[in-house]
Formats: structure tokens, C-alpha cells, sequence
């Protein structure tokens, strides 16, 4: 029970850095490019720019993300790690343009 | 201008409710309505100010400053609404008792509704904000005409207003006997909701690690867009796919939140 209790503390809650960068980019919006191919199972960062002048929020149930990104500007959004699968994402804000789509494999 | 009556109406309704679940707690308070307003207007003009901040506070802590600064927020609210909670265990009951004494708890009851007026303001900022973004979003893309923009805007906040207000109604229909109870049990699911949602941002912000993304989906059980998934969401915290870390954060606030009531709690006096 003590050994259990010990293995408990070994994981890791403070977590040290992203796996890798991605970039997406918000435009007339859109977001480019709509289909994002990432590796599954590794944590990514997703730097967002948001080339229109008004703001965004990008948000998604499926990857349970939500986060505003300021016009002429950029974002960072942690993701994952995801197992293989598709996860769609939308710009609440202009939601019937902005639609896009993290494929993880 | 449907679009803009269900985004504000969402925003709306997540502010809404906590007010109304709050207004309904703190019946019979001293000078309540005047903490009350005060909040939501502190709120309503913090709103415009974040709003207009929203680059600064989005470029801190390299890009999630606004993670960050929501996850405060969210901290506070909780900190908040689970000291409420403990509180009215001790307070709530005898001033519902004898609604003539509460004359005397006018001190603390000051105290306490200074507080959950900052609470209140805390949420209006935080969905007000939004609001605000989005409406300067949709009017300066030029795709609405600003007379359509602003009745949805207005059908939006009323929905959500009117909702909020038949919560309230609901509850105050409560019998005496059972109103503190049904109001801290939902005060606390509230409360483990909002700390969940600080979790989230904190595991988005990369601050911490998320422990299992996602621990369950029941997505196609009850998804989120659905009215049910949504308002479990608002009013309880539900979410169809949490990380780990969400999960042991509206945990680990239900336990303290409960055993902080439990021993609080004044003995039942006996019989004279």
C-alpha cells in the first residue's frame, strides 16, 4: 500500500514544455489550413494567428478547448495528448466560415 | 440576428443563473438587492475594461495570459461560494428561524454580501467580456446591420435574464424547511463545477499536466450541445469529455466544500 501511495507521486503534475508547434492561421474567417495533421499520443502546441482584425474564439467539445484570440494577434493552445481520431474545431464567433478539423494519427 | 440572440443568450445564462441561485441564498440579508446590483454593475463595466484588454492580458505568460487570468478568476468564485456555503450552515439556519433576529446578523450579513457582490461581479465580467467581443466582432465585420445585431443582442440578454429570474422564482417556492438544503447542495455542485473549468484552462494554458485527456466520454451518451448536457454543464459542471486533472479538481472542491459544511455545522440545540 505504501509502494502504491509512493508510485501515486511519481506522476507528473507540473507538466515541462510542449512536445511540438503547429501553427494555425485565422483568415477572413477561416481557418488555414481547415484539415490539421498532428501525431496522436504527444502533447502539441497550437500557435493560433488571427490575421482579421476582429476576434475569435476557438473553441472545441471534442478536444474540451475554448479560448478567445484578440484581433491582429496570436495564441497559444495546448492539446492533447490525443489518441487517433478526428476532433472538429469552430470559431464561435463566425461559426458558419470558421470550421476546421485536428486529425490525430 | 438569431446568431447574436443565442451567443449572448449563452453568455448571458451562465451569469444569470449563478446570480439567481445566489439572490435566492441570500433571501432575507440585509441590503441584499443593493450588494446585488452594485456586483452586476462593477461587473458590467469590469467587462468592457477586460474586453478591451483582451491582447495585453492574451499576450502574457507567452500567449495564455488569458488562461491564466481566467483560471484566477475562477479560483476566486470558488473560494468564494464554498466559504458561502460553510457560512450559511452556521448563519442560514437560525436567521430563517427567526427572520425577526436577523436584525442582529446585520454585521456579518454585510460582510458576507460585500463578498458574494465581488463573486457576482467576477461572473459578469468573465461572460460579459465575451459578450462584448463578440458583438464588436460581428458589428465590425459588417455582415449584420447593427439595428439586427443589437434586438438579438437584447432577445439574447432578456432570455437569459428570464431564466435566471424563474430559477430564482423557483427556489424562493421552496419551503423553509428544505430551502438550504436544495440551495447549498446547489451552490456546492456549482462551486466543483467552476473549479473544473479552472482545471481545464490551467491544463490549456499548459500550467499543469491534464493526467488522462480525456478520463470518460460520454459524448454520444450526452453531449454537450444537447439542452441537457448544457445546462448539467452550467449548473453542475458536467462535461462529456474531461481530462484527469478536471476530474480530481471538482473532486477534490465537493470533499473540502462538503467537510468544511459537516464541521461547521452547530449542533442541533435541544429541547427547553
Amino acid at each position: 500500500m505504501k509502494y502504491l501511495a509512493f508510485a501515486f507521486l511519481l506522476i507528473p503534475v507540473i507538466s515541462f514544455g510542449a512536445d511540438l508547434e503547429m501553427a494555425l492561421v485565422i483568415k477572413d474567417h477561416q481557418f488555414i489550413p481547415a484539415e490539421l495533421k498532428v501525431p496522436a499520443g504527444k502533447k502539441v502546441k497550437l500557435i493560433v494567428s488571427n490575421q482579421d482584425s476582429t476576434p475569435e474564439e476557438f473553441e472545441s467539445h471534442q478536444l474540451n478547448r475554448e479560448k478567445v484570440i484578440a484581433g491582429n494577434a496570436k495564441a497559444t493552445i495546448y492539446v492533447g495528448p490525443l489518441s487517433p481520431g478526428k476532433y472538429t474545431f469552430w470559431g464561435e464567433f463566425h461559426d458558419k466560415t470558421a470550421r476546421g478539423v485536428i486529425v490525430a494519427e | 440576428m438569431i446568431g447574436s440572440a443565442v451567443i449572448v443568450f449563452r453568455e448571458t445564462l451562465e451569469a444569470a443563473l449563478l446570480i439567481g441561485i445566489i439572490a435566492a441564498a441570500t433571501r432575507g440579508l440585509v441590503g441584499r438587492n443593493f450588494w446585488l446590483a452594485i456586483g452586476i454593475g462593477a461587473g458590467l463595466v469590469g467587462s468592457l475594461i477586460v474586453a478591451g484588454l483582451t491582447e495585453k492580458i492574451g499576450e502574457l505568460a507567452e500567449g495564455t495570459g488569458q488562461e491564466i487570468f481566467n483560471a484566477t478568476i475562477l479560483g476566486i468564485a470558488v473560494l468564494m461560494l464554498g466559504w458561502h456555503n460553510i457560512w450559511m450552515t452556521t448563519h442560514g439556519r437560525e436567521m430563517a428561524a427567526q427572520a425577526k433576529s436577523v436584525g442582529r446578523e446585520v454585521k456579518t450579513g454585510q460582510r458576507e454580501m460585500s463578498a458574494l457582490a465581488i463573486l457576482i461581479a467576477l461572473a459578469v465580467l468573465r461572460e460579459g467580456s465575451e459578450t462584448a467581443l463578440f458583438l464588436y466582432s460581428l458589428a465590425a465585420g459588417g455582415g449584420t446591420s447593427q439595428v439586427s445585431l443589437l434586438s438579438g443582442g437584447l432577445l439574447g440578454l432578456a432570455g437569459g435574464i428570464g431564466v435566471g429570474w424563474a430559477l430564482y422564482a423557483g427556489l424562493a417556492r421552496i419551503p423553509l424547511r428544505h430551502f438550504f438544503t436544495v440551495t447549498s447542495a446547489l451552490i456546492l455542485f456549482l462551486a466543483a463545477g467552476l473549479a473544473g473549468q479552472m482545471a481545464r484552462f490551467l491544463v490549456q494554458g499548459d500550467v499543469i499536466s491534464p493526467l488522462a485527456s480525456p478520463l470518460w466520454d460520454s459524448s454520444s451518451l450526452l453531449p454537450m450541445t444537447s439542452v441537457l448536457g448544457n445546462l448539467l454543464h452550467l449548473l453542475a459542471g458536467y462535461e462529456a469529455r474531461p481530462s484527469g486533472m478536471q476530474v480530481l479538481f471538482y473532486g477534490l472542491t465537493f470533499i473540502v466544500i462538503l467537510l468544511g459544511m459537516r464541521w461547521s455545522r452547530t449542533p442541533t440545540p435541544q429541547a427547553i
